[in-house]
């Protein structure tokens, strides 16, 4: 299939790296040139240096054709512009968009956007892992 | 009226003065900490610090009760989504955001964020409706009506100088306003004859912007 993703991050360059693997066609936008240094050294896809709000970066990044578009740029709002840009102008088939603050991530999903969510999800584990422990039990 | 100004910069502070002086409830809401202790002394309990990006801060400024939200920071995408979240959760019955790259208004358009100021467009506007080129200009874009008023020049060249209005082959779905000659402006009817240097003002909707200047300007040479 064919991937783009917006933000090249841990999260942004560990999908590229695990899905350009296996063998999809992937492209990856980062406003910064040197985020290129997080992909492999011989990174088979594309790698284009630009803002991901910017429309002709993301047709350049092939949003019109892409199956499905990850969106995780260290900003939320941001995130959550560009994941509109993509479903609504490019109805891009899947979008899935980094938000941290579980608020935001509640209301857009609401909207209709696929969000993640990381705050609610250390939330959760870390809550689970402490009620799961029996802690120094004073038997 | 009680206004929701976010964005604390030379834009925000001025309207918040204005509109106090107007006589309007006003609260200012600034994410950054210097400029918000600046504003304090200024404004007092009128600006509150906080991201009106997050939820929280706007209900703990009543956004719940606001009947305006005007975000004017200077990032397009905290604007975008102060308006959108105040419109769509909160049901602010009215929503005004500034433009800040002119290149995200059609982000603006997408969620439905109809009332945008943006310096840049508004020079680049003035600029040609101070120095015009033979090119339509849009005066007023009525976004909800689905219609637009734009003015242009009857160059020398024109297919319809020395046309009366009623000859011209105008696309159906516009209609011409007024001709404007020596600084004197007429409503245009039938027997309103066009002469090159006359400033016309029309009405059309959106589409058939090509099919009127095909009409009343002279061909470019390619």
């Amino acid at each position: 299939m064919k991937l783009l993703i917006v933000g090249c991050g841990r999260v942004g360059s560990s999908i590229a790296r695990n899905m350009a693997d296996d063998g999809h066609d992937v492209s990856v936008i980062d406003e910064d040139p040197e985020a290129l240094q997080r992909l492999p050294e011989s990174w088979p896809g594309r790698f284009i240096h630009g803002h991901g709000l910017d429309t002709e970066v993301l047709v350049d990044g092939g949003i019109a054709t892409a199956d499905a578009c990850v969106v995780c740029t260290d900003g939320d709002n941001t995130n959550i512009v560009i994941a509109q840009i993509a479903r609504t102008r490019f109805h891009c088939p899947c979008v899935v968009t980094r938000v941290f603050d579980p608020a935001r991530a509640a209301f857009y999903d609401k909207l209709g956007l696929q969000t993640v969510c990381p705050t609610s999800r250390s939330i959760e584990v870390m809550t689970q892992a402490i009620c799961d422990t029996p802690g120094r039990s004073v038997a | 009226m009680y206004i929701l100004i976010v964005g604390g910069g030379k834009v925000g502070s001025n309207l918040t003065s204005t509109l106090m002086k107007m006589g309007h409830e006003v609260t200012l809401i600034e994410s950054d900490r210097e400029r918000y202790a600046l504003l304090e002394e200024r404004f007092e309990h009128v600006v509150r610090p906080g991201d009106a990006t997050e939820l929280f801060v706007l209900e703990r400024a009543g956004v719940e009760r606001a009947d305006l939200v005007v975000a004017v920071t200077g990032d397009d995408e905290d604007n975008i989504i102060v308006c959108q979240v105040a419109k769509e959760k909160y049901g602010v019955p009215k929503v005004i955001a500034r433009v800040n790259d002119p290149r995200n208004q059609p982000h603006f358009d997408m969620v439905g964020i109809t009332l945008t100021v943006s310096a840049t467009a508004t020079i680049l506007a003035l600029i040609e409706h101070e120095l015009p080129q033979h090119e339509l200009v849009t005066l007023i874009d009525l976004k909800r009506e689905n219609l637009e008023i734009v003015e242009f020049a009857i160059g020398q060249g024109s297919p319809a100088a020395g046309k009366y209005v009623r000859e011209l082959n105008l696309p159906s779905r516009s209609r011409l306003i007024s001709v404007t000659r020596d600084g004197r402006a007429e409503i245009a009817i039938g027997d309103t004859q066009l002469e090159p240097g006359d400033l016309v003002m029309a009405i059309l909707e959106p589409g058939v912007e090509e099919e009127l200047k095909h009409q009343l300007m002279p061909t470019m040479p390619a």
